[in-house]
């Protein structure tokens, strides 16, 4: 293949991967296991990345904070696709008052601030892995619902949906059968996109203690616990923060890729 | 060497070469050419032949894959290849201009035309502010554009395709080119468009002797524009000569088979099959050792396969073939249809009812609040087993007429719509099966019409539910289907974008075909397809057509082949239908007006453009062009459509009597 973006994103991405299902098995110390005779111990043979506060071991925390947010962002990412591919189909399809209704309530909740309105949401239903999913995921909603919408609209004034419709094919077949398989490069490329999104998202909500909660390893969890300590211990913040830079810039080489893949 | 005054552009021994992953192919082979100042030059040929190529080879413009291997080619005497980056782009901005397909694209769109205008000027010239836009000005007053003050204050989309296309010309001619490269200039126009701004470009190359290189595939346009012509296939220039020569007179066997092609004017599809090119194009660079042509050549000989021809001189001209002297007794394709057809055709008489019946039909859509008449009070029949060609400009409500008829858009209250007698529903939606099935289309562009997620087969067989059948029976039904549009199986598996335009719109015959329908609408079916393919669909509708006794709707802009096809002609302007009759009495006229514009090629000018359907005329629509206006009656009252004799209805306040003396016999010539 000819893009080189798209083999070091997935390269990233799988490495991330491994570390989330893998997990224990793949750490060399217990990450919840606090080691009294190193606390807040620098970088050293022992203790690769340091150690926190709680004498844990940063490297072995770095490796098994992956599983959290690697379940939460990509759930609410796909039901956030999902969802925004049938709605975004459906008023792309019928145009006309329903688009207008619809697209203009999408254009006025992307005025709010995404953060702010799921804080509120998650303050509302309280705080656990499902709930953020299923918060991130409508929140999601309407921005892929807009792009899928576009695509739609460049479709359905083509002559082929016009023949369907000659012979006789209803409006869901012609939306799911026909149309859809036109418009899935441009909702996967978004759904690539969103993902890298939402890890920065669930990270945010983390970090402010609305996201994943303790004792979770995750890694915007330690930044919260530890960047009053970045002074003196940088080590405790910054390989959390870098393994969650990376992962974000693995699944944008993903999505770049994708989209040179499919042409967009 | 060079010859003075030097040539326009002078290409020698060509060679361009595309890569295409690792491997490199070779789409021009050796090819050489001279544009002598003031003279225009036409390179001729089907897509894939490489015009384009060349074109952009002579500006070194090609794409980034694209790389000249061989070769030298000078332009007003320089040398492309050793020019510097500099001194390039200066001769682009000074010595040679182009003029693409597609005028749409070709401007910005957001910059109005006369800033976009001026900018030529400021580049070229380093003129600025009102000097520039006065040059502005006079550009677009001699591109013939009346008002040119209120067009330079337009964007593009606000002008017409053939004012963009005027703009464009405009542009390339400001810089006072020694070379004028004209891409296809008037392939997507109308036919009255495109006689307007071919004669525009003649009347402008009289009055400054630029040399033009004109590329198309239309050998009519070529033969009208061009002093010399060169006929390309597969990257090779295979003849060359003076136009009226080389078409009146070709000598390679390739031009003979290209020229047999076209409907010959007057030709109906009684009179014969029109005649095909067998076989393919070959891959550009798959051939070498052999003749490019001999794989489709009739008179190939085995000397043919086993070494090049290399081009042979005749006196002025050129031919790439070892026996130039045989190319006009090439021997002729198949005639066995004619009577078949013939036979056929003649028993789809009016005994029986007619299949479909219009009455008053209408069509308005509100645009912004106003509205705009698309059709109005259509009343026509269709009958078993007949074609009825439509002609009329863009915006005459041909699509319209069509998308009705199919359902695809609903018609005003009050119209009246029947299939065989009974009443049919507005939408698609809302009729039964068998009458979905009856009605199908062929559509212009089988690019957009297949979808492209979708294998061949899947895309017919979603058509073959219309029937109902069972699985084993309706994959008996594609492979007939499959061998009657003659679509070789294996292309079955294949995606869209895989086939060739000619093998697209075989695939959307079959599946217009797929349900057994009684009246197939085909809408413009072979204007984007090159000439030989458009010859093998056109004997392919009447193929089917007299198989299966199956009524045509044909849309076309090109009245030849409408005349070959069609058994009535109904001819449509600003939603109205202005004249309808059988084939041969409406070319033989008295003619209407309108219809004896478009049928003189180019003859009579229609003033201006057609009129907005927002903002109709007052009495007869046509009167605001009409060059037989005969006063105030025209103005004030709109002429009824009135039944003269044979059938042949005519909406003028002029009797036919009095039209057929004022058109005298001249009319009589187009029958034959």
């Amino acid at each position: 293949m000819r893009s080189p973006a798209l083999w070091v994103g997935l390269a990233i991405l799988l490495f991330w991967i491994a570390c989330a299902l893998l997990g224990s098995r793949m750490t060399p110390l217990d990450p919840y296991a606090d080691d009294l005779l190193a606390t807040l111990a620098p970088p050293s043979m022992a203790h690769w990345f340091g150690t926190d506060q709680l004498w844990r071991d940063v490297l072995s925390r770095v490796i098994i904070g992956a599983r959290d947010i690697l379940i939460v962002a990509p759930l609410a990412t796909a039901l956030g696709s999902v969802l925004g591919t049938v709605l975004g189909l459906l008023i792309g399809y019928a145009r006309g008052a329903a688009d207008d209704i619809v697209s203009r309530v999408i254009e006025a909740l992307q005025a709010l601030p995404l953060v702010i309105v799921a804080l509120m949401a998650l303050a509302a239903v309280g705080t656990s892995n499902a709930t953020v999913v299923l918060v991130i995921g409508f929140v999601f909603t309407p921005l892929i619902a807009r792009t899928v919408r576009a695509a739609t609209l460049n479709e359905v004034d083509l002559d082929y949906v016009a023949a369907a419709r000659l012979r006789g094919d209803g409006a869901l077949a012609i939306m799911f059968i026909e149309i859809l398989p036109n418009v899935l490069p441009v909702a996967l490329v978004e759904m690539t996109v969103r993902l890298g999104y939402a890890i920065f998202f669930v990270a945010s909500l983390s970090f402010i203690g609305f996201g994943i909660q303790p004792p979770s390893a995750d890694w915007g969890i330690a930044i919260a616990e530890n960047y009053s300590l970045i002074g003196s211990y940088w080590w405790t913040v910054l390989f959390d923060a870098a393994a969650t830079a990376s992962l974000i810039i693995g699944v944008n080489l993903v999505a770049d890729g994708l989209q040179g893949l499919f042409e967009l | 060497m060079n010859a003075t005054p030097a040539d326009a552009l002078r290409i020698e021994q060509l060679d361009v070469v595309y890569r295409v992953g690792a491997r490199e192919r070779r789409v021009v082979t050796n090819l050489s050419l001279a544009i002598r100042p003031g003279e225009s030059y036409g390179l001729v040929g089907e897509s894939g032949c490489g015009k384009s190529t060349v074109a952009l080879a002579a500006i070194r413009y090609l794409a980034r894959n694209g790389r000249i291997s061989n070769g030298r080619i000078l332009v007003d005497g320089r040398d492309l290849m050793r020019l510097s980056a500099l001194e390039l782009r200066r001769l682009r901005s000074r010595s040679v201009s182009m003029v693409y397909q597609d005028p749409g694209r070709a401007l910005n769109p957001t910059i109005r035309i006369g800033r976009q205008m001026a900018e030529v000027f400021e580049v070229s010239e380093g003129l600025k502010g009102n000097a520039a836009q006065e040059r502005v000005a006079g550009m677009l007053a001699r591109v013939q554009i009346s008002s040119p003050r209120r067009v330079m204050d337009l964007y593009p989309h606000e002008l017409s395709g053939g004012m963009q296309q005027r703009v464009i010309i405009a542009m390339a001619l400001s810089s006072d080119p020694a070379l004028l490269i004209l891409d296809e200039p008037t392939t997507g126009l109308d036919a009255t468009v495109e006689a307007e701004v071919l004669e525009l470009i003649a009347r402008l190359r009289a009055e400054l002797h630029t040399s033009i290189l004109f590329i198309s595939h239309s050998l009519a346009v070529i033969g009208r524009m061009c002093d010399r012509v060169g006929v390309l296939y597969a990257g090779e220039l295979v003849e060359e000569g003076t136009t009226a020569e080389t078409f009146g007179d070709p000598r390679h066997p390739y031009t003979v088979a290209l020229l047999r092609c076209v409907p010959r004017h007057g030709r109906r599809k009684d009179h014969g099959r029109l005649e095909t090119i067998p076989g393919f194009l070959p891959t550009p660079g798959s051939i070498s050792g052999q003749c490019v042509f001999v794989e489709r050549c009739g008179n190939a000989t085995d000397h043919c396969r086993h070494e090049a021809p290399p081009p042979v001189a005749l006196g002025a001209r050129l031919s790439r073939c070892f026996y130039p002297e045989r190319a006009a007794s090439l021997p002729h394709g198949p005639e066995d249809a004619p009577a078949r057809v013939a036979a056929v055709l003649g028993a789809s008489t009016r005994t029986q009812a007619p299949l479909m019946r219009t009455q008053n039909l209408s069509k308005t859509y509100p645009v912004a609040g106003r509205s705009l008449q698309a059709l109005h009070d259509v009343t026509l029949e269709l009958w078993p087993g007949e074609t009825l060609g439509l002609v009329g400009e863009s915006g005459s409500g041909k699509s319209s007429l069509a998308r009705v008829l199919l359902g695809l858009s609903k018609p005003d209250a009050g119209s009246r719509l029947e299939l065989n007698g009974e009443p049919l529903g507005a939408l698609a939606g809302e009729r039964t099966r068998s009458q979905r099935k009856a009605l199908q289309i062929v559509f212009q562009n089988p690019g957009m019409a297949l979808n492209r997620s979708q294998t061949v087969r899947r895309l017919i067989q979603r058509s073959l539910r219309l029937l109902g059948l069972s699985n084993t029976q309706r994959e008996a039904r594609l492979r007939e289907l499959a061998a009657s549009v003659r679509l070789p199986e294996r292309h079955l598996r294949d995606k869209p974008r895989q086939l060739s335009g000619g093998l697209q719109q075989r695939v959307s015959i079959a599946r217009a075909f797929a349900g057994g329908p009684r009246i197939v609408v085909c809408d413009e079916p072979t204007s984007a397809l090159d000439v030989s393919v458009q010859a093998a669909i056109l004997n392919l509708l009447v193929d089917l057509q007299a198989e299966q006794q199956v009524s045509y709707l044909f849309i076309s802009h090109d009245l030849n082949v409408v005349n070959y096809l069609s058994d009535r002609i109904a001819v449509l302007y600003l939603g109205r239908l202005m004249e309808i009759g059988p084939t041969p009495r409406v070319f033989a006229g008295p003619h209407h007006p309108y219809t004896e514009a478009l049928l003189s090629a180019g003859r009579i000018r229609l003033q201006g453009e057609i009129p907005s359907a927002l903002n109709l005329p007052s009495g007869c629509v046509f009167q605001t062009r009409c060059p037989r206006k005969i006063g105030r009656i025209c103005e004030e009252r709109e002429p009824p459509l009135l039944e003269g004799q044979g059938e042949h209805s005519m909406r003028c306040h002029i009797p036919p009597a009095e039209l057929a003396k004022m058109q005298g016999t001249h009319a009589y010539e187009q029958l034959e």
